[in-house]
């Protein structure tokens, strides 16, 4: 870094802490019992706020994925990552990489749908490639995968229409290539 | 073996010599296999106690702290210790008895479920759920406790696994923990970066933290100072690694730190923090800050760094290995001395401006600031000194000028009324040729009186010195500053009579009113040959100063 000529103090610069992104977080635990809820209590006593969660196996057994979505715009991504990776039960945690990442999420919707306005939604539901799973005299329930936003965009555009009840799994991710 | 034999080879096999406790049900196999352990048992009166005497045998010999308790109250009378050590950073391990394993989960009798209850405020902890546990979960304890960034850890057992036979023999090598990797080493080009802004600056200060002394890195904190005259500063926890009798040291900075110190700080432009978390007791208003100073911040736990005030240049590692070579890099720029006289001459202008001070006592009234500079005297400065939280903590860290690291034992970050006592008697048991002194206050004494007995029974000689205002003296304090006087629940009144109470509880009594017997009152406490109390009645309204007022800068300190 040659002389000490060349480090001048105004030039110091100090990391950027708020990204102002969506931050999409897969985190490696061991599969034991409370894991779960050291992750979620380091988050909720340290003020991180959670946009989504989802929980599930891996192809090891003894490793669980905890796929969390959170807010760049509000929390310091990087304190958040090392918060966590103190926490001796998460083995590896990837901030993902948005342009190299396929996230997706599953969403189930009810709609009321009086039989006037079934075919309207049924299009909708073309549209989206989503699938109606259930059909009732009054309801009718559709099941769509796809990114956060696409599921945002459907809800959209099924509220008009009578939502009465929506389950979302909340977003699972994996980078590309190998 | 029972998985009770195995928990007390595993702790000989990690060099535990002393543990701290009180049994009850649920850990009775526990204490069954201590009667032929190669351990000392110290049976305190209050697991809370228990735990403030792990810490404090902790902090005094850097060695893992071991506290047992039993399940439900055992184990939450526990909680405040844990929380403690957490905040202070302290290497424990605190064992619990647990209910049988098939009760957990049904609201059995003394069922607690302390895991859960202890998630916020342990480094790591873990319940039993099979015997051969037992012992791998003592060792993952210690490693996890002791390295790294140090702190509590705790091992919950039922009572039914740890009656079960296993088999064990002591691992042979470190085990492994695939999620715990420590980093030691602190990067190259970082400490190159470092040591050439440090050549590059006018007004750079070393602002020290209780890490430097859990890194037992004292040494090489010294000759990095000495590389070049640096100034140095530390936080409460810090008090002791760097010499208070140096020229280099401004005192302790802060909420009660000095002027020169906090002063020092804000007008800094390069600040090295080693060890230390930039609290809020240290920042006061966040915003204004250190506002012209860059930060080279050095600590073993990554997350420290940029958590509440932003490094221009973060090195993570192990004080005790970075810092002798940022020394070495350092003086390999060869920078001119003359460089600092500028800052020094500043600095030694706040110095004489802005000394330590008091109003001395009149007609034999003892000033609290007197009381501790004859505790000084009559220790020759070498005692371990424990305290307990108010303002005779803060006038301990003001006038007792600690020369040497873990002598000063005492609760910084949760503040820990009732740490005093009960952390001393550790400390003795930790180092049993050493003087050790407990400053007490009497609102906090009381909280773990009951410790006397723990001291006379189990023969731990140690000197409590209280500081008796008849208040809780700095909540007072702030009532009368920024609550317009307006006392609420801070009067302690004349109850006990605690040189009555001391001898009750066995220890010798003293008191003292008079400032002209003070010293040969301190030297009798000290003389005595076993555990002594010496009620000393100082001024009731006197404040402690220098002060920021939370939420201020630096620069606003009054006082
Ligand atoms: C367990 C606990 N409860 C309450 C407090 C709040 N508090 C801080 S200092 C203090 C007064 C301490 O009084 P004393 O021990 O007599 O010390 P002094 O300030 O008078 O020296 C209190 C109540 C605390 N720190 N810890
Ligand atoms: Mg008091």
């Amino acid at each position: 870094m040659g002389s000490p000529e060349m480090v001048r103090l105004e030039d110091l610069r100090t990391g950027r802490s708020l990204t102002g992104r969506k931050h999409v977080l897969s985190i490696l635990v061991e599969n034991r019992p409370g894991v779960l809820a050291r992750v979620a209590g380091l988050f909720s006593r340290r003020g991180f706020n959670i946009d989504t969660l989802a929980v599930g196996p891996t192809d090891d057994p003894e490793v669980s994925r905890i796929t969390l979505t959170l807010d760049g715009a509000v929390h310091p991504i990087d304190q958040v990552t090392k918060q966590l990776h103190k926490l001796i039960n998460v083995l590896k945690i990837r901030d993902m990489e948005p342009d190299l990442t396929v996230a997706r999420e599953l969403a189930l919707f009810k709609v009321s749908a009086a039989v006037e306005s079934r075919a309207e939604i049924v299009q909708f539901a073309e549209i989206f490639r989503a699938k109606i799973v259930d059909v009732s005299r009054r309801a009718l329930i559709i099941e769509v995968t796809g990114s956060y936003d696409k599921i945002e965009a459907f809800e959209q555009m099924l509220r008009p229409h009578g939502l009465l009840e929506m389950v979302r799994t909340g977003e699972v991710a994996l980078s590309r290539g190998e | 073996m029972r998985g009770a034999d195995a928990l007390m080879e595993a702790l000989v096999h990690e060099g535990v010599e002393h543990i701290f406790g009180i049994p009850g049900g649920a850990n009775l196999p526990t204490y069954d296999a201590l009667v032929d352990a190669d351990l000392r048992h110290i049976q305190a009166r209050h697991e809370q106690a228990a735990g403030h005497a792990a810490e404090g045998y902790a902090h005094a010999s850097g060695r893992t702290g071991v506290a047992f308790g039993t399940s439900g109250p055992g184990a939450t009378n526990l909680v405040t210790a844990i929380a403690d050590a957490m905040m202070d950073s302290i290497p424990t391990v605190f064992v619990t008895g647990q209910v049988r394993s098939d009760l957990i989960g049904t609201d059995g009798f003394q069922e607690a479920d302390i895991v859960g209850i202890t998630l916020p405020i342990v480094k790591h902890s873990a319940l039993v759920t099979e015997a051969s546990q037992i012992p791998e979960y003592i060792h993952h304890a210690f490693r996890i406790a002791s390295t790294g960034r140090p702190g509590p850890v705790l091992v919950d057992i039922p009572s039914d696994l740890i009656r079960e036979e296993i088999s064990y023999t002591p691992p042979t090598e470190l085990v492994e923990l695939p999620g715990y990797r420590p980093i030691v080493e602190g990067n190259a080009k970082q400490i190159r970066l470092a040591a050439k802004a440090l050549a590059n600056a006018r007004r750079p200060i070393l602002y020290t933290g209780g890490g430097v002394i859990h890194a037992d890195a004292a040494t090489e904190l010294r000759e990095f100072a000495m590389s070049d005259r640096f100034p140095v500063t530390s936080t409460l926890m810090g008090l002791g690694a760097f010499p208070s009798d140096s020229d280099q040291w401004l005192g302790m900075l802060g909420m009660h730190g000095t002027r020169a110190a906090n002063y020092a700080m804000d007008e800094a432009d390069l600040i090295v923090a080693i060890g230390a978390r930039f609290d809020d007791r240290i920042t006061g208003k966040l915003s204004e800050f250190a506002p012209n100073a860059k930060i080279i911040h050095i600590d073993i736990d990554p997350a420290e760094i940029s958590k509440n005030v932003p490094a221009h240049i973060p090195i993570v590692g192990d004080a005790k290995l970075i810092l002798p070579k940022l020394t070495g890099e350092y003086r390999a720029l060869q920078t001119e001395q003359e460089r600092l006289d500028g800052w020094w001459s500043r600095i030694r202008g706040w110095q004489e401006e802005y000394p330590l001070t008091y109003e001395p006592g009149s007609d034999g009234e003892i000033k609290p600031q007197f009381m501790i500079e004859m505790l000084h005297k009559v220790t020759e400065g070498d005692a371990f000194v424990t305290s307990d939280v108010g303002q005779h903590q803060m006038w301990v860290a003001q006038y007792y000028g600690f020369n040497e690291p873990h002598r000063w034992i005492n609760s910084g970050g949760l503040g820990t009324m009732g740490f005093g006592l009960p952390s001393a008697i550790g400390a003795k048991v930790a180092c049993p040729g050493e003087e050790v002194v407990c400053v007490a206050g009497d609102g906090s004494l009381i909280m773990n009186v009951q410790e006397l007995a723990t001291a006379v029974t189990e023969d731990i000689p140690v000197k409590v010195f209280l500081m008796n205002n008849g208040f809780m003296g700095m909540v007072r304090q702030w009532q009368e500053l920024f609550w317009d006087g307006r006392y609420s629940g801070v009067d302690n009144g004349t109850s006990p009579d605690w040189a009555k109470l001391a001898e009750a509880f066995g220890a010798k009594g003293l008191r003292c009113d008079d400032e002209a017997d003070l010293e040969e009152m301190m030297r009798a406490t000290l003389d005595h040959d076993g555990t002594a109390l010496l009620d000393v009645r100082v001024s009731p309204l006197e404040n402690c100063y220098p002060m920021i007022p939370a939420g201020n800068a630096a620069r606003d300190m009054v006082g």
